[in-house]
């Protein structure tokens, strides 16, 4: 993140803060304030494919929170801070996840600042999740992400469900491994060296809509985004250098689930225009719980998938013609403990992706998780996963909240 | 004519007195309860959770519950934790429905998401306690089937049989005191062998608005697995006007957050 960007944003929320605070009655202020102090040990089970490799890796990370609320929590500042110390200098990194002033006011809520925004339904992939960036060196899932400067504005009415409004005024450049981290490329991409296509680049005033509600059963979510695209562009020349890049995107994006007795069924589907590149991709599944199977609240969900993207082997997930099966186990015990076991199968070739992630807490204030990802019999014409297939690894976390 | 219609509602008043089925009378009482406590508009309350195992070990957690009362439907809810620290924020919306399964929502703060989720769960525990999630739903009228069982002086004691077949329970033995607006003093819960599960004990009313009795104390004894669980209610707040748009998901996330 620049610091006239940080700068900027923090003169905006202080402008609207000041503001707000003129409004006269319920001065009734409510701080809050937390940390989370994380230890991560990855450990890489291969020598890396790649020179500057290594095989284990220590780490650090801090969470600050802190939020203020009033006007009876219909208006509030949220910040939320984050920072690593790795091996690799480019997972050592910082950002603000979060710092944004908000509003409620009867059927409407408008938020102004750095904040983050999940769409979707489908577990094992994110198409539709198009509005923050991918903080790629966090997690191999894609579900860590990078604060995103915006107004959003939502609009909730009683018959025709709620209506968000995205002005994007800055694009966030993904994260990539460096030299010594691993789930990279042969050749290691520097942040900076990905351009745009728009001429505006990261300023390019972008706009999304997302339109969500629900009939009975069903939840619908239909959304479109246009702007420049969090996915960069990859175009692999014979010299082996890649020439990448930042297109200018239309994405229209379709979420559907039914909740029908224990079953979820899913559906997410995007169709991206560009003008380098246009596709469609889809996901489908369903979910099926056995809950309380012992009668002390064991439950069972069992997760299918499928999963396509027209871009075949260009598709950056790697998921272009896929199943995914798993299951989730919760204890609901003390200690909220949970198993989440899947694979990830190619139906056109032999890779497989096994993923294995346990949390509980102990104490009130401990977390300990564990994650495992084994890349096992990956095809070696896999242009994505062809790179990672030495990269299975054991991670162990331990977090302190205070 | 009207002489008729007349004597045929003097006869049916005298046949009720008279005869009452027990299933009649426990129903009664079910929707004087109901009508009891009709009227409160919406609530606030901070709820504190104590978890004691069979060792005396104990672990809390804290949440926000608001409520808005529906009279044509069941009333909507909204739960959110405050602590363990590592699930604050997570919070559930329920829209209780007075026939048919719940529609519900859960927000994962973590990763901001909201997810539809399945209300099927019925008699799993709620997050490691011994309350079902069908003991913490919304008490509608229409969930039960009914049976006066005994007065004893200002106690009545009823048995109601849920409807709904994936309850974890064969029946349950509620005790309502008729002189303090019909509240429930304790629920006697019968698992599906029909054995004395679980015991719920009211304590320390309160009286609000000069209308409504809530307890600030709950306390579940499971008397199978010897597992406790008292809920402590705190800061009861009528005062506050929630409307519709308080229950959206949009709402949810902002109460998680």
């Amino acid at each position: 993140m620049n610091n006239r960007k940080v700068l900027g944003i923090l003169c905006l929320i202080g402008f609207t803060y000041g503001f707000a605070q003129n409004d006269d009655s319920k001065k009734k202020v409510e701080h809050d304030l937390e940390l989370e102090i994380e230890t991560e040990y990855r450990y890489f089970f291969d020598p890396g494919q790649f020179e500057g490799q290594e095989t284990h890796y220590p780490s650090l990370a801090f969470r600050p929170e802190y939020s203020a609320s009033w006007n009876k929590g219909y208006e509030s500042i949220n910040a939320k801070g984050f920072f690593r110390l790795d091996r690799d200098d480019e997972r050592t990194h910082w950002d603000i996840r979060e710092l944004y002033y908000q509003k409620a006011k009867g059927n409407w809520e408008l938020s102004v600042g750095l904040k983050k925004v999940y769409w979707g339904v489908i577990e094992s992939n994110h198409l539709v999740d198009v509005i923050n960036q991918t903080d790629a060196v966090e997690t191999f899932d894609g579900e860590e992400k990078l604060g995103q400067p915006m107004v959003q504005f939502s609009w909730i009415t009683d018959s025709f469900g709620t209506f968000d409004f995205f002005y994007l005024p800055y694009h966030r450049k993904r994260t990539f491994a460096g030299e010594e981290g691993r789930l990279r490329f042969g050749t290691v991409i520097n942040q900076d060296d990905l351009g745009y296509e728009s001429g505006a680049e990261q300023w390019r005033q972008d706009l999304a809509v997302r339109w969500k509600h629900y009939f009975g059963i069903f939840d619908i979510g239909l959304s479109h985004f246009y702007g420049n695209g969090r996915e960069p562009l990859f175009l692999f020349e014979p010299s082996g250098a890649i020439n990448s890049f930042y297109p200018v995107i239309h994405q229209s994006g379709l979420e559907l689930q039914a909740t029908h007795d224990a079953f979820l069924w899913k559906l997410e589907s995007i169709y991206r225009h560009a003008e380098a590149q246009d596709f469609f991709a889809l996901a489908a599944g369903l979910e099926y719980t056995f809950s309380n199977i012992d009668g002390n609240g064991l439950d069972i969900g069992i997760l299918g998938e499928y999963l396509y993207d027209e871009r075949d082997e260009l598709a950056l997930t790697a998921l272009q013609n896929d199943v995914f099966f798993g299951s989730r186990i919760a204890f609901n015990d003390n200690a909220d403990t949970s198993i989440l076991i899947g694979g990830i199968a190619d139906l056109e070739s032999s890779s497989k992706i096994f993923s294995l992630e346990a949390s509980r807490r102990f104490g009130s204030t401990w977390t300990v998780e564990a994650e495992a990802r084994i890349f096992s019999t990956i095809d070696e014409n896999e242009l994505i996963l062809s790179n990672f297939q030495d990269d299975s690894f054991l991670r162990i976390a331990i977090s302190k909240y205070f | 004519m009207k002489k008729s219609i007349l004597t045929v509602a003097a006869f049916s008043v005298i046949s009720l007195a008279l005869a009452q089925t027990p299933e009649e009378r426990g129903l009664e009482i079910a929707k004087a309860a109901e009508l009891a406590d009709e009227g409160f508009g919406s609530s606030s309350v901070e709820l504190k959770m104590v978890l004691k195992n069979k060792n005396g070990q104990t672990s809390e957690r804290t949440m926000t519950t608001r409520t808005l009362e529906l009279t044509e439907d069941g009333d909507k809810s909204l739960i959110a934790f405050g602590s363990p620290k590592d699930v604050k924020g997570t919070a559930t919306l329920t829209y209780t429905h007075k026939v048919g399964s719940d529609d519900q929502w859960l927000y994962l703060p973590s990763i901001k998401r909201v997810k539809r989720i399945s209300s099927n769960n019925k008699s799993g525990p709620f997050v490691g306690s011994e309350f079902a999630y069908e003991d913490l739903s919304s008490q509608e009228v229409e969930k039960y089937t009914y049976k006066f069982l005994e007065a004893k002086g200002n106690l009545l004691l009823v048995e109601q049989d849920p409807v709904d077949p994936k309850s974890g329970y064969t029946r349950r033995i509620v005790t309502y005191n008729k002189d303090k607006g019909y509240r429930i003093e304790k629920v006697e819960f019968y698992d599906r062998k029909n054995a004395l599960l679980k015991t719920l004990t009211y304590s320390d009313y309160k009286l609000y608005k000069n209308k409504f009795w809530r307890a600030a104390t709950f306390n579940m004894v499971n008397h199978q697995s010897n597992k406790e669980t008292l809920l402590k209610f705190s800061d009861y707040d009528f005062g506050v006007a929630f409307s519709e748009d308080d229950f959206s998901q949009v709402a949810l996330q902002r109460a998680g957050k």
